[in-house]
């Protein structure tokens, strides 16, 4: 099947191909030189071209994003669709059901997906949930930062069979990165505790924060993955919190990346960090230390972040990050649902209300927007909001109106958020504004190129999957810092979005599911025998520790519609 | 005041789920267009006629608007969700979620409610002359922002954790009352003039609770604050001798009050 997207003005930041009038060509799934005379012709004249949307993390599928859908059937009340043909109905603000999950990025045209947070004992429900996530492609990160085996292969200064632990563990999984959220602390959450910086030890295995950081991050390179280790900081959310942020940031510096597939040189991911960047001792001197966390980025080349922008919505907070939930549930007084997940990690899950009347949230949702402005280099940096933790990942086109319109924000300081924003954070001087092509470079770009898809993904040259999206929006008519809400809402309903080569999208509605999404995966084998020899330790564990046979944890094939492994070390 | 009267066919075994009966839905429309509504019967849409037999008029005002539903209908949910204004007059029983999320105008029960009546009920009065189920003026499932104003009066019996996470408003049960009234209040009064099985205001941060009868078991969360006479409230003077009552202290920071009758109750005051 041939199909020439006609005279749209496309945004390709990897082709560095910046505003240009320019026809794509698509053949069999694919972008292409040039088509036959026969291929279907769409015609995208006055109006955007992007790659399809690239989102690193987010939270859209598994056991906590379940419990969230569970413990709060109010948020399913208060945003219901009904079935349409071909689709299934579904309900959920923050925590859509799968099925609305996959439609809803796919209006905003987002193709890729990544579930940040995966208990590796739950991996099947994971993996049964994207089942029933349709169009996007995705990935799964499992969570590494507080599991038994680590810690005792770290406690022993076993890198090798950390490392051999790892490559099985992604396999068994079908995971793709090495997640590590609140290193020892989740560990210490399971005693009741928590840590505090990334030099206080986990309880038993007796190694702390930041060990487990430098040994993944040297796992992680041992292994070749496309992907740099993915860290969420210990001390989210607490005020002083960005000297352990910097601390962190330092620990893999000087590691050097060696990814099998992709071209990424980071050898770090830092997640969130909004969350990650508050200075102050307590939540009346609290103020935001974003400029410093910026300029740290700026100053070293190791690293990429995303943001976790709050988006000052009513959300679902969600996360492995068990002791902080407790905190936060104590903080707001909201439900709460507490998990531990055996050897390996543990999560919560709070409601949380991010109202621009309240200074927190305030300052928060400022802090975010100084490091996408203060950030220079848009190679650097992700849009995320944590979906759903600090808001929606509907609210991705507000966030981007947000960065491209200084007047919007403006509008936002002056009408809708507390007087914190001004007053504890940067945010009413900075009056950068992000370009179309700097757009691209966060949503679509960078994240490809850090998670080492950029082959495929994140762009629009020959050879690249064909998903692609249009906006009805003309940035040689239009201005997006004064026409921002018209951006807002072509970003929210793109005109068409190509997934693989078929139109999945048509003026903001879902047409056509088309295939199955991807689900990438990390094929690694470390060291065949010292793998014989974990896995045997593992069984062990299993059958006196777990409460599953060895034998029912692994990932099949089967749960793998359309299963696309991606190689790391094969030795 | 325009009439519109619904004579009930039979009632159907799977319940139907009237929410387009309300003044506001049936305001400014024909009788022909009231007939042809849709209506949700397990999971297909038939016209409302399908169940009822339907004449009189409507009006442009919803205000103008009262409707009769001239008989028991014990299969249908949700009459009357989010009305503003106007009257709805029910001949007899009536399904779950009677008035939910009502904002304004009358809805008289002759009959029996099952659970939910007033659910999230932000203003406007219901009035059930029978018994009502469970969740009487309670917050939808999961959420901790309830009833926020309005008056239901039920003149019958009721059931379990009525009024919770109310937040404002007032609620009045003639009869008696199973366990939790009142569980999660946060304000808004809640008046029971029958008896209470146990547990009234678990969890309460704030709001009041009179109960006239008795309360078989209290819970230990309450500090006994001495007896009142003759209460003011909200405008409204209650006679009679009070033990006084604050709590639930097993939530931080709570002052809900609780008042119980001095007759029966002295198995709960701490003398
Ligand atoms: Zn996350």
């Amino acid at each position: 099947m041939e199909h020439i997207i006609k005279n749209g003005i496309v945004y390709d930041p990897l082709n560095n191909i910046d505003g240009e009038q320019k026809d794509i060509c698509i053949k069999d799934g694919k972008i292409v030189d040039s088509v036959s005379a026969d291929a279907n012709v769409t015609d995208a004249s006055g109006q955007i071209i992007m790659p399809g949307g690239v989102d690193p993390h987010t939270h859209i599928a598994g056991a906590k994003v379940n419990v969230g859908r569970m413990i709060r059937p109010e948020d399913s009340k208060k945003d219901v669709v009904g079935r349409a043909p071909g689709q299934r109905g579904g309900s959920g603000f923050s925590v859509p059901s799968t099925f609305m999950t996959g439609y809803r990025y796919a209006q905003m045209g987002y193709t890729t997906a990544m579930e940040a947070a995966m208990p590796p004992l739950l991996a099947r429900h994971t993996h049964e949930e994207f089942h029933d996530t349709p169009i996007i492609d995705h990935a799964a990160y499992p969570l590494f930062g507080n599991n038994w085996f680590v810690m005792q292969y770290l406690k022993e200064g076993d890198l090798d069979k950390t490392a051999a632990y790892a490559s099985w563990l992604l396999r068994a999984t079908k995971g793709y990165a090495i997640k590590i959220v609140n290193p020892a602390g989740t560990e210490a959450w399971a005693w009741g505790g928590n840590v505090h910086g990334i030099d206080d030890p986990a309880p038993y295995f007796d190694v702390t924060g930041g060990e487990i950081i430098k040994g993944l991050a040297e796992v992680n390179e041992m292994l070749g993955l496309p992907h740099p280790i993915h860290l969420h900081c210990n001390d989210l959310g607490h005020p002083g919190n960005y000297e352990t942020t910097l601390k962190s940031f330092d620990i893999p510096k000087g590691i050097k990346a060696n990814p099998i597939t992709g071209n990424r040189d980071k050898v770090l991911y830092a997640t969130h960090v909004q969350f990650h960047s508050y200075g102050g001792t307590n939540w009346r001197d609290f103020v935001s230390e974003a400029p410093k966390i910026a300029d740290y980025v700026n100053k070293n080349d190791h690293i990429v972040i995303d943001v976790g922008q709050v988006t000052l919505d009513e959300t679902t907070t969600m996360t492995a990050d068990g002791p902080m939930e407790y905190d936060l549930h104590t903080l707001n007084g909201l439900k709460w649902a507490n998990c531990d997940v055996e050897l390996e990690t543990g999560s919560g899950v709070v409601p949380f209300i991010y109202s621009g009347k309240a200074p927190v949230p305030s300052s928060q949702w400022a802090i975010g927007l100084e490091l996408f402005l203060l950030v220079n280099d848009p190679e650097k940096i992700c849009l995320t909001t944590d979906s759903p933790n600090a808001g929606p990942f509907t609210r991705y086109p507000r966030v981007m109106s947000w960065l491209m319109s200084n007047k919007y924000r403006e509008d936002m300081i002056e009408n809708h958020v507390h007087k914190w924003a001004q007053k504890k954070t940067s945010i009413a001087t900075i009056d950068r504004e992000y370009s179309f092509f700097e757009i691209a470079q966060i949503s679509r770009a960078t994240p490809a190129k850090v998670l080492g898809l950029s082959d495929t993904k994140g762009h629009l040259g020959v050879g690249a999957d064909a998903d692609i999206a249009i906006y009805p929006f003309n940035p040689e008519t239009q201005d997006p810092s004064t026409d921002y809400m018209k951006l807002e809402e072509a970003l929210t309903a793109a005109s068409y979005v190509f997934k693989d080569g078929e139109i999945v999208v048509k003026d903001g509605k879902v047409v056509n599911i088309g295939l199955p999404g991807r689900c990438y995966w990390v094929n690694s084998i470390y060291d065949e025998e010292l793998e014989k020899q974990i896995v045997g330790e593992v069984e062990t564990m299993f059958k006196r520790y777990y409460s599953v046979n060895f034998a029912n944890y692994a990932v099949q094939d089967e749960y793998l519609p359309r299963s696309t492994p991606v190689d790391g070390v094969i030795l | 005041m325009s009439e519109i009267i619904l004579k009930p066919k039979e009632q159907p075994l799977v319940p139907i789920e009237a929410n387009n009966v309300t003044p506001d839905v049936f305001a400014g429309k024909t009788l022909e267009e009231i007939k042809n509504l849709g209506i949700w019967h397990g999971n297909r849409q038939d016209r409302l006629s399908k169940f009822f037999d339907i004449e009189g008029e409507s009006s442009e005002n919803p205000s103008e608007i009262k409707i009769i539903i001239d008989g028991s209908v014990p299969k249908t949910k949700w009459i009357g969700k989010a009305m503003t204004a106007g009257e709805i007059l029910v001949k007899g029983d009536v399904n779950m979620y009677v008035g939910a999320d009502m904002k304004g105008g009358k809805i008289l029960v002759e009959g029996n409610a099952a659970s939910w009546p007033g659910q999230d009920m932000q203003g406007g009065e219901l009035t059930i002359m029978g018994n009502a189920g469970d969740y009487v003026g309670s917050a939808y499932r999961g959420d901790w922002r309830g009833m926020s104003g309005g008056l239901i009066t039920v003149h019958g019996n009721v059931g379990n954790e009525i009024a919770e996470y109310m937040l404002g408003g007032k609620m009045v049960i003639k009869g008696n009352v199973s366990i939790m009234p009142g569980v999660h209040m946060n304000g808004g009064l809640l008046i029971i003039e029958g008896n209470v099985v146990a547990r009234v205001g678990g969890e309460m941060k704030g709001g009041t609770i009179v109960v006239k009868g008795i309360i078989d078991e209290f819970l230990a969360g309450f500090k006994y604050l001495g007896i009142e006479r003759d209460l003011n409230l909200e405008g409204e003077i209650i006679e009679g001798a009070y033990h006084k009552f604050k709590g639930d202290l097993a939530t931080k920071g709570a002052s809900g009050i609780v008042y119980a009758a001095v007759a029966g109750n002295s198995h709960i005051a701490p003398y």
